[in-house]
């Protein structure tokens, strides 16, 4: 019998030819590739970085009153003065220790929670199914931003229960998508073959359902942590995150925007920083969704 | 001049590699040519090209289309937008998906064609009625979703015969059809060619199809075309080695064959070397095919080869299968089969689709089902292995009862019952490397450590005839032969005793077939039982020792293989035999 050949099998050599194989190789670390999600992750590590590492760096605190309200830049004080004379670098610097932990938390904790749901409910179909998804869908009958607004003048302003209620309610979203891309999964033929050997559930799921959707997963991410800074730095300009007077930048553009006229840096830097956190996101998930549109569907 | 002319067609990927090379042929009113080669050879790329249509990354770089003198390939957007559909016209291989499945089928009709309503309603009529399909106002009014696979395949031809095109491309149109339907749909190519004067371009990777169609024949390989000449010529007395060797691995439905693959690899777009493309896989090559590329040659007017030693090689006839096949194998009394099935019943919500089959399946014996789409073959599979509700009857596994669902079996029940899946696409994680996928019943049935299922997973890729480095690879690497082999591995590694093969060779080329033909021959020679789903009688003929005829869920032959195929009793048997095509020296 002739050993290791194959006969005329042409489809690998197809249009792309055997050097394809390379970037057919699945993973998510393909998607690293993309010069948008690359641009992203580096957007969204510096601010993180720059946001993490920025109280201990600020050149006075935060907290202090050291000027004239609204002094303009200059004489050591390089974004000027806020609307209590404290200095704008520092409080910029300061600022975004809390938003950066929290959102990429609240982010990965919604994604892990809706991945978990979705994929449970497109797996075991049935009741379980209706019941998960049921659920789900009264989560999503909440406005979230209120929801959250609620349980916080109730609980108090606590770093923690915000990241669990911004988790919450991405959940039901996160759970959506996951679901849709898991249930086509079922018609598979390895995961039919996975059930008639009897392949234990954790092991079909762990192995064939989560690599496979680990795609929308990632897209999820970045938009997930997109919306996240968004949420949170919206409840902090409401005044129910990080109370003053320390300093937080969804905070510092409620101060400061009534004197946006006179001293626009107390506004606006905070504000640059949510930009490029946002857009850090944003960009990780449409290059992610980029990426996936473009090899998907080669087998 | 011919109606038709091509000229030194060359296309290229956008990094200059070409991937179809100095096509030239020419194609008279109401001949088909039929093109035949393996995925990948270019055989569509060229055909896209009557359009003036190369596909995303591909750029016709030289040659031109001549169609009534205009060349096609020279016309603007503008003209070629006209050309497209009216000159040229193009039925693809699924209808399913060329079809809008929002449109109902008179308005997807009318869309191809111009004038007044009038005129455009009479067209459409007379063509429905040419393609054999009903012209009323109710059938007007259907979509495509209310229609079978062979009324969609009729509605695409008439939309691309209605504007009276000179030249109509016809890309693997039967391929997913049944045998009576394929038949049926060949018949009315052919026919619609003669009557309306029509050029026709059939592609297919199916030399018998090829052979009940085409008048003329290009036989393509690496992006050339090999050979080319009168289809009874060409099959009769092949001159390229290439050309032999594919039919070599062709079955056929009247006598056992052996099949013989093709050693080897085709080429990809990369591999460039100097000499003939078929080279390094021809058992004739010589040190001066390696060197000089062989140009076209005349052998007889009208049929050339691109081969050095076309005049010289001498003839090979085809080899019959060593074995023969043989009849019922009954188990011996006080014995127990593999695999008893008795009086099976099956359907889906209120739907019976399969009623009362009984066979039995010894050691070492390959029971074939056949039927075409919707006798409720795929359904008796997969109530076999648990995945489809079985309403009545027994399945017994070597003497013990198996319980309706894959759930309820216990583990040795489910590991020696084993099933490979039509869809070679489908049937591995993506995410999972071919060690992983094959390591994957080792862990779970013998719960063998990483270093020893290592050792095995390398023996089952040797005993499918894999090499062992593929072990790291990703399915998407992989071709659909080399996919369909992992498979069985994987299913080998659970060391069954049954191993049940829905269609698992329809997915793939010939030669591919062919050596998975032959390495599921070799299992059965271990001693495996096989129960074999198939609507190909040629690949019947070759593998099985017995058979089951299925038509709408009935048993209505049971017998050895070479009895229900030479003498078929059963009017649907013989239905069945008469449409299967066959490639045939005599013609």
């Amino acid at each position: 019998m002739s050993k290791v050949v194959d006969a005329v099998d042409l489809s690998a050599s197809g249009p792309d030819g055997p050097a394809a194989p390379q970037r057919n190789r699945p993973g998510a670390l393909r998607l690293l590739r993309s010069g948008q999600v690359r641009l992203g992750c580096a957007l969204v590590l510096l601010t993180m970085a720059f946001a993490l590492a920025g109280p201990l760096l600020a050149p006075h605190d935060p907290a202090k009153s050291i000027a004239l309200p609204y002094a303009t830049p200059g004489d050591g004080l390089p974004l000027g003065a806020d609307q209590l004379g404290r200095d704008v670098l520092s409080r910029v610097l300061a600022g975004g220790f809390h938003l950066a932990w929290m959102a990429p938390v609240a982010a990965i904790a919604a994604v892990a929670l809706g991945a978990l749901v979705g994929i449970a409910a497109a797996f075991y179909g049935g009741i379980t199914d209706t019941v998960l998804m049921r659920v789900m869908d009264v989560l999503l009958a909440f406005p979230a931003l209120l929801f959250t607004l609620l349980f916080v003048s109730v609980i108090g302003p606590k770093p923690w229960l915000l990241v669990v209620l911004t988790a919450i309610g991405m959940t039901p979203g996160v759970a959506r998508v996951i679901r849709g891309a898991a249930r086509p999964l079922n018609d598979r033929e390895y995961v039919m073959w996975s059930r008639t050997v009897g392949i234990p559930a954790r092991t079909i799921l762990a192995r064939c359902f989560l690599p496979n959707v680990s795609s929308p997963l990632l897209v999820e991410l970045g938009m997930r942590l997109m919306w996240s800074i968004g949420i949170l730095a919206a409840i902090s300009f409401l005044g129910y995150g990080i109370q003053p007077p320390a300093a937080d930048w969804g905070l510092m553009i409620s101060e400061n925007r009534t004197g946006l006229q006179n001293m626009p840096w107390a506004v606006l830097a905070p504000v640059a920083c949510i930009v490029l956190f946002t857009i850090g996101g944003n960009l990780i998930a449409e290059g992610s969704a980029r990426v996936i549109a473009r090899t998907e569907g080669r087998g | 001049m011919s109606a038709i002319e091509v000229r030194g067609l060359t296309i290229a990927l956008r990094d200059g590699s070409p991937i179809v090379k100095d096509a030239t042929f020419d194609l008279e009113p109401g001949q088909v040519l039929g093109v035949v080669g393996e995925s990948g050879s270019g055989k569509s790329t060229m055909s896209l090209a009557m359009l003036g249509y190369a596909r995303h990354g591909a750029r016709i770089t030289a040659g031109q289309v001549l169609i009534d003198g205009t060349d096609v390939l020279a016309l603007g957007p503008r003209a070629l937008r006209r050309h497209r559909g009216n000159v040229v016209a193009y039925v693809p291989q699924d209808p399913a998906t060329a079809l809008n499945p929002a449109l109902r089928i008179g308005v997807q009709l009318a869309e191809v064609l111009e004038g007044d309503a009038k005129e455009v309603d009479a067209r459409i009529r007379e063509v429905l009625g040419a393609v054999g399909l009903p012209s009323d106002d109710a059938f007007l009014h259907r979509r495509p979703r209310e229609l079978s696979g062979g009324q969609q395949q009729r509605v695409a031809l008439a939309m691309a015969v209605a504007p009276r095109p000179r030249l109509t491309v016809l890309d693997e149109p039967t391929t997913g059809l049944d045998v009576t339907t394929q038949a049926r749909v060949l018949a009315l190519v052919a026919r619609l060619c003669a009557d309306n004067q029509m050029a026709a371009i059939y592609v297919s990777h199916d030399l018998a199809v090829i052979g009940e169609v085409a008048d003329r024949v290009a036989v393509m390989y690496g992006g050339m075309i090999v050979e080319a000449g009168p289809t009874k010529q060409v099959v009769a007395r092949p001159a390229h080695p290439y050309t032999r060797a594919l039919l070599a691995a062709v079955p056929s439905a009247r006598e056992r064959m052996r099949l013989t693959s093709i050693p080897g690899r085709a080429p990809g777009v990369q591999d460039t070397h100097p000499g003939c493309v078929f080279a390094p896989r021809c058992a004739f090559a010589t040190d001066e095919c390696t060197t000089g590329a062989p140009s076209l040659i005349e052998l007889v007017p009208g049929h050339s080869a691109r081969c050095l030693r076309a005049e010289e090689l001498p003839e090979r006839p085809r080899q019959s299968a060593t074995a023969p096949a043989s009849a019922v194998q009954e188990a011996a009394p006080g014995d127990t089969p593999l695999l008893r099935v008795r009086d099976l019943a099956a359907g889906y919500r209120d739907r019976q689709v399969l009623f009362d089959v009984s066979f039995d399946v010894v050691e070492g014996e390959c029971l074939a089902v056949v039927g075409e789409s919707g006798s409720g073959k795929t359904t008796m599979s997969r109530s076999l292995i648990g995945l489809q509700e079985r309403w009545g009857g027994t399945v017994e596994l070597g003497g013990t009862p198996l319980a309706p669902a894959a759930a309820r079996r216990d583990p040795d029940q489910r590991r020696s019952m084993q099933y490979i899946f039509q869809n070679p696409y489908g049937s591995l994680n993506p995410r999972a490397t071919v060690g992983d996928c094959v390591a994957e019943p080792l862990r779970h049935f013998f719960a063998l450590g990483a270093k020893a299922a290592r050792a095995r997973v390398a023996e089952l890729l040797e005993r499918v005839e894999l090499p062992g480095h593929l072990a790291s690879r990703y399915p998407a690497e992989l071709s659909g032969g080399q996919r369909q082999r992992v498979a069985i591995a994987r299913a080998l590694g659970c060391a069954p005793t049954v191993l049940i093969c829905d269609e698992v060779t329809s997915a793939l080329d010939v030669s591919v077939q062919a050596a998975i033909v032959e390495l599921l021959r070799g299992l059965l020679n271990d001693g495996l039982g096989m129960v074999f789903v198939t609507h190909n009688l040629a690949v019947v003929r070759s593998l099985a020792d017995s058979v089951i005829v299925l038509s709408e869920g009935h048993v209505v032959e049971h017998g050895g293989t070479d009895t229900v195929l030479t003498e078929p009793r059963h009017a649907y048997t013989k239905a069945l035999l008469a449409d299967t095509l066959e490639v045939s020296a005599a013609g």
